[in-house]
């Protein structure tokens, strides 16, 4: 008190201004992560920029025949100068999307199957130790997926091959006019397919982990068995999820290099036969052509390289849109 | 007052009981028994013939075992459950055989000097005993430091923004950064290619294979950072602010030190994700068999070049090498992913 009537009235303080504008640390902070949260727009642009530029000459000289034709060919004259090339690269965007979609039509049962395991049918103990394998196998480098699809799976997978051309020979696919049944894009098909499991298996668990518990009890207080509950009330549900998640399996699948490259013949012809042994796609092609390219020819696999691109970016855009908008449906 | 209680036996209605669990046993048996004449009678033949022979009788039996006992209903759920166990079986069946491969070929391969020598005075086809890895592993440790100085802190800021700034730019972030981990490694690759390889150095050199794996590395860390960064509670974020902190000093004083073991997990799983990436590797680093320290300059040796490489010669010495060469990768893989879960179950507790 007696300090206070020392002081007199002018200790008032005058007013804190009072702000909601950040200081100046706080300018700099937020500046900084955005910068570097915007780096992910950068590096992708940049990634498109690069790309066609140095391919644009190739795009530009050979137009839409670039992804329509499919004729690859450098000729070269006795000197070593490049006397007439064509670069087409049908071929290979089909065998891309041959490849990628067998992955998919492989994978897609198999992961879903394995994911309403996981979620309905596993004691949690069993789950934990299960999904710990799925994530490792996604942890998995695509080498060792190349070189063990190669000498572990061909033989038994070429032995099914056999027997799905004998008895399905039919249908004009699984046709083999040569009998080369090694190395054909149905055992690639095969490897992508273990390759995406582990991305498919758990976007789907991570659906049907949000699937609302009391339409799972309201089904069951009506009766239902699992397996209904599964198919009324858990499918429907995580269904735009599931479409989602195969979509980015199926993106995987499409860039896959080196484990393509490593399994399947490549040829470079248009081969709708999937046991056939002969096939490719775009990434192992560039993989392939790299080593002995001329300047000139590097500059078509740049443009090759900007197709793969935006084919990937398409691709992961429309499963982005799809897993957006799912988890609100479902009966 | 005498009243009795009668305490009731402890019963598990749940639980199978004793006769389910021998008809349930009795079942696999037979679905055995069956695989067994299924396979010795037909055409059909391997390991995986018995396997889904097996499943498809189990199903079966299943099926029946449910309609006999209850209704048409109960009979297709047992049905089901089983196809579920088949579907989980096939996904870690590849698992498996990849482990016990790598495992059991790789093993031939191990010597003595695999760790301490280089190949700079061994070809791939010599006898096992020469050369070693030594460059390889150098070569794949400097890959994966320069990648991880360049994209542990880009990773983070994204991951920041997304969480802590949540501006306008959030959603479109969150999609940039989800399609380019779908953008394929031989994409980075090409693009480092063009925009420094062609226009800058003019040279191979490890370092441009760093660049590389950064791209495909950053959307890792970023994702994984995001989740960890997620996990923090608000609370902690509020009372930053509440005692008058800035945010910058909120995130770097509190956010961050208590999402720290998380983010070191973020930073060990984008370097499972890169420590095997073969493609941009194959394009960018040269591939050298003798040790090299500097990144900058001269070919690089790395784990994934020189599995690549013994198993395209193709002799005998040579693939045995590159399955060693394999089963290195795999432990390195492995450890790292034990690691990750280690701090990770820490993180939750």
């Amino acid at each position: 008190m007696t300090m206070l009537e020392n002081k007199g009235p002018a200790a008032i303080p005058s007013p804190r201004e009072i702000t909601t504008e950040p200081r100046f640390s706080d300018k700099l902070f937020r500046a900084i992560v955005t910068t570097g949260g915007l780096s992910s727009l950068v590096i992708l642009g940049l990634i498109a920029v690069f790309l066609g530029y140095q391919g644009f000459e190739i795009l530009a000289k050979e137009g839409i025949s670039f992804i329509t034709t499919s004729e690859w060919t450098v000729e070269v004259d006795s000197f070593g100068t490049i006397t007439n090339t064509t670069f087409g690269l049908a071929a290979m965007l089909v065998g891309t999307i041959l490849c990628a979609f067998i992955a998919v039509l492989i994978a897609v049962p198999v992961s879903v199957a394995a994911a309403i395991f996981l979620s309905f049918y596993a004691p949690a103990s069993l789950k934990r130790v299960l999904v710990s394998i799925i994530d490792l196998m996604a942890a998995f480098p695509s080498i060792l997926f190349g070189f063990w699809g190669l000498f572990v799976l061909m033989p038994s997978a070429e032995y099914w091959a056999k027997l799905i051309n004998r008895y399905l020979g039919f249908i004009p696919i699984f046709e083999v006019d040569p009998p080369i049944f090694t190395r054909s894009p149905f055992i690639a098909g095969v490897v992508l397919a273990i390759m995406i499991i582990p991305i498919v298996t758990s976007i789907s668990r991570e659906v049907f982990s949000q699937t609302p518990l009391d339409r799972i009890q309201a089904a069951y207080a009506l009766g239902a068995t699992r397996w209904n509950v599964i198919r009324t009330v858990a499918l429907p549900y995580a269904r735009g999820g599931i479409v989602g998640g195969s979509m980015l399996g199926l993106g995987r699948a499409m860039g896959e290099t080196v484990a393509v490259y490593t399994v399947l013949n490549i040829v470079y012809q248009i081969n709708w036969q999937v046991l056939f042994g002969a096939g490719g796609n775009v990434a192992s092609l560039i993989l392939l052509k790299f080593g002995e390219a001329q300047p000139y020819e590097i500059k078509a696999l740049m443009a090759a390289g900007l197709v793969l691109f935006l084919l990937t970016l398409f691709v992961n855009f429309i499963a982005d849109q799809i897993v957006a908008k799912s988890g609100s449906k479902g009966r | 007052m005498t009243q009795s209680y009668v305490t009731p036996k402890p019963s598990r209605p749940w639980r199978p009981s004793p006769r389910e669990k021998a008809i349930n046993i009795s079942l696999i048996v037979a679905s055995v028994f069956s695989a067994y004449t299924l396979v010795a009678v037909t055409e059909m033949k391997g390991k995986l013939a018995y396997f889904f022979v097996f499943f498809a009788a189990l199903a079966i039996f299943n099926l029946i075992r449910g309609v006999i006992t209850k209704d048409w209903m109960n009979g297709r759920d047992q049905f089901s459950s089983v196809i579920m166990l088949l579907g989980m079986t096939i996904v870690i069946l590849p698992t498996a055989s990849i482990l016990y491969t790598v495992f059991d070929r790789g093993r031939r391969g191990l010597h003595a000097g695999l760790l301490t020598n280089d190949m700079s005075l061994a070809t791939p086809s010599d006898p096992i005993t020469s050369g070693g890895l030594l460059h390889a592993i150098v070569g794949t440790f400097l890959l994966v430091a320069v990648a991880l100085l360049v994209s542990l802190p880009i990773g983070i800021l994204t991951a920041l923004y997304l969480t802590e700034i949540k501006g306008r730019f959030t959603r479109p972030i969150r999609f940039l950064v989800q399609a380019m981990s779908g953008v394929p490694s031989i994409v980075a690759g090409l693009f480092i290619l063009s925009s420094v390889v062609y226009t800058v150095t003019k040279s191979y050199s490890g370092l441009v294979g760093s660049l590389a794996l950064t791209i495909l590395m950053i959307p890792t860390i970023a994702r994984t950072a995001e989740e960890v960064l997620n996990l923090i509670p608000n609370d902690l974020r509020e009372a930053g602010v509440a005692l008058g902190g800035t945010q910058w000093r909120t995130v770097a004083m509190g956010v961050i030190p208590a999402a720290r073991s998380g983010l070191i997990t973020a930073l060990i799983l984008g370097v499972a994700r890169i420590v095997g990436e073969t493609a941009p590797i194959l394009l960018l680093t040269g591939g050298g068999d003798a040790v090299n320290f500097n990144p900058a300059q001269g070919a690089m040796g790395s784990l994934p070049f020189y599995i690549w490489k013994s198993f395209l010669l193709g002799t005998e010495e040579s693939i045995t090498r590159g399955w060693a060469g394999l089963l290195v990768l795999l432990v390195l893989v492995l450890s790292l992913f034990l690691l990750a879960r280690f701090l990770g179950s820490r993180r939750t507790k």
